[in-house]
């Protein structure tokens, strides 16, 4: 505020703040109901600190790809192609390294790979104008399909990436503790946090997801802005599947396989409209922590892995129907 | 009076339809124009054109504040200050108020970073002047989507004012309002007269545009069937011809 308050008008103010940030709380506020539920379930793990490094160690694997994701839905597209762009940035890294010995070279190669694949998506959306839906539908199959013709089928040993800077900085543990990826993952929603935020590319974001004809009307580019945040998110993935496939040393081409989900999940359980228009950073990184923490859960608790796909089903449709009923509720 | 817009003898066909036929329009740099017209009488069009979405078929002529315009453009039209407030498109619901009033025109330093203080301060100041919202409920941090269909109006035809329209186009602005709400629309439309700027105001319902219009214009079926004054007619006498246009496709 800029300007001091009737102590009625301060109330008013408080009950404003509330509103706007209502998403962020009920986030916060599922995030605490699961723990605890999970807490009682399971005492003993949920007490103990090894369970939370885990978390910090598996979940950037997805929350990397989430946080930007949640840009693309906000502008009312959807991307299904990161689990192969995840691949085929790696792919890249495959060809680039065998080719020149360079881990750093490879890198960039993937990271550069992940942009093309995410440019193309964009740019078939919109230049060609098929629904993002089906053209990421089509471009995950292309680009899994590139990578089984490329690697033939092969894996490839990363056991060399680990004599290089790189592999502490990427997956290493920081203090011997904090796996470095974590770091990683609030680095990326801090930078999103402020493009989205403070950003005009952030407003355009919002502005092309909440009307689209509105704001090419009002001058917005909003097709350089959807195409813009397809690129993040093939970035975003490349430099996912580098991050797994360093952490487990070895580069599958099924790469990204059953990642789908869980990332979708974090993104809407965060409070991301599946309509455009609104989403928010912090929802996203803190939903991709339940999510991440729904399959620990569930085994600690006593049930079975198979549980985990009923509950993240569970949580997308519920999450989706609740947005959907209180956005009819305001309207 | 001098004129914000002049168009002579403006013709449109679409294949073998001709939309538009040697329409001759101009609008006075502080006038209201009610531009009224059958649906298919060629008011799309001729706002398609004079907001640089169409081209006009060779031979016409059309002048933006004296200045005579070859191929207008989107951009260009609004380089020129010619604003459109379009009924349902007006505004991003989801959005803040003052996201809507900076719409693609955003405070930003060189690198694109939002002065996000200096927009809240600037709607602000606009909600307590041309909006006036006095309500303390309502803050530049309020979702659009809350607001009544006059005062989303309002927020459209202030955004226009504020970033220098010269010639705010409003596209049916009462289409589906309450009547409450259409009077608080008109309110804003008259605005922009106190204003000085000037205004085309397109609808169907000649009850809303007579009240605020200097003077109307009669399309039917692509061609100006009249134009009069509004101090020439009675609201009364208007209904009358309107009957004789929908007949004759002429105003006497």
């Amino acid at each position: 505020m800029d300007r001091p308050l009737s102590p009625t008008a301060a109330r008013g103010g408080f009950a404003r703040q509330l509103r706007k940030y209502s998403l962020q709380l009920g986030i916060v506020g599922v995030a605490v109901f699961i723990w605890l539920l999970f807490l009682i379930g399971s005492p003993r793990t949920f007490l103990a600190g090894d369970i939370y490094v885990a978390f910090m160690s598996t979940t950037p694997f997805f929350a990397l790809m989430a946080i930007p994701l949640t840009l693309v839905i906000i502008t009312g597209e959807i991307d299904l192609s990161f689990p192969s762009i995840m691949a085929f940035g790696m792919t890249a890294f495959d060809v680039v390294f065998v080719t020149t010995k360079s881990v750093w070279l490879g890198f960039i190669a993937c990271l550069l790979a992940g942009v093309l694949a995410g440019f193309l998506n964009g740019i078939i959306v919109v230049k060609i104008g098929i629904p993002s839906l089906v053209a990421t539908i089509g471009t995950q199959f292309f680009w899994r399909g590139a990578v089984m013709v490329v690697t033939n089928g092969q894996g490839m040993g990363m056991t060399p990436v680990r004599e290089t800077i790189l592999y502490p900085a990427l997956v290493g543990r920081i203090g011997g503790l904090v796996p470095a990826q974590f770091v990683w993952t609030i680095v990326f929603a801090l930078v999103v946090w402020f493009f989205l935020n403070r950003h005009r590319f952030g407003a355009h974001v919002y502005l092309t997801g909440d009307n689209v004809e509105s704001a090419r009307l009002m001058g917005v580019n909003v097709n350089r802005t959807k195409v813009i945040t397809f690129a993040i998110v093939g970035f975003a993935a490349a430099f996912a599947g580098y991050v797994v496939s360093e952490e487990v040393l070895f580069f599958w081409p099924t790469l990204g396989e059953g990642y789908m989900l869980n990332t979708l999940a974090s993104v809407f359980l965060g409070g991301t409209s599946v309509f455009g228009g609104s989403g928010t950073v912090f929802g996203t990184f803190v939903a991709s922590f339940i999510i991440g923490a729904i399959n620990a859960g569930i085994v600690a608790a006593g049930l079975t892995g198979f549980w985990t796909s009923v509950i993240y089903g569970l949580i997308i449709i519920t999450s989706v129907s609740l947005q959907a009923v209180v956005s009819r509720r305001i309207r | 009076m001098s004129h914000i817009l002049e168009l002579k003898n403006i013709s449109m066909t679409f294949g073998e339809v001709a939309a538009l036929h040697g329409v001759d329009f101009e609008v006075g740099s502080n006038e209201i124009v009610g531009l009224l017209g059958d649906n298919g009488a060629g008011k799309s069009t001729l706002v398609k054109i004079i907001t640089g979405y169409h081209h006009p078929d060779p031979g016409g002529q059309m002048y933006i504040k004296g200045e005579r315009i070859e191929h207008l453009t989107v951009a260009r039209a609004r380089d020129l200050g010619i604003e459109v407030v379009y009924q349902e498109r007006a505004l991003a619901d989801k959005q803040s108020l003052w996201r809507n009033i900076f719409m693609g025109r955003e405070l930003a330093n060189r690198w694109g970073r939002l002065d996000l203080r200096g927009m809240r301060i600037e709607t602000q100041k606009l909600m307590n002047t041309l909006m006036g919202f006095t309500s303390s409920a309502v803050t530049p941090e309020s979702v659009v989507k809350t607001f009544s269909g006059g005062e989303r109006q309002g927020v459209a035809i202030t955004r226009a004012l504020y970033f220098q329209a010269e010639l705010i186009i409003l596209d049916e602005p009462t289409m589906g309002l309450s009547l409450s709400e259409t009077k608080k629309c008109l309110e804003f439309v008259a605005g922009i007269k106190s204003a000085g700027k000037a205004a085309i105001f397109i609808d169907h319902n000649i009850f809303h545009v007579y009240p605020v219009a200097d003077r109307i214009i009669v399309l039917d079926r692509g061609a100006v069937a009249g134009q009069f004054m509004k101090d020439e007619l009675s609201l009364q006498e208007l209904i009358d011809r309107l009957y004789l246009v929908a007949q004759t496709g002429r105003l006497k």
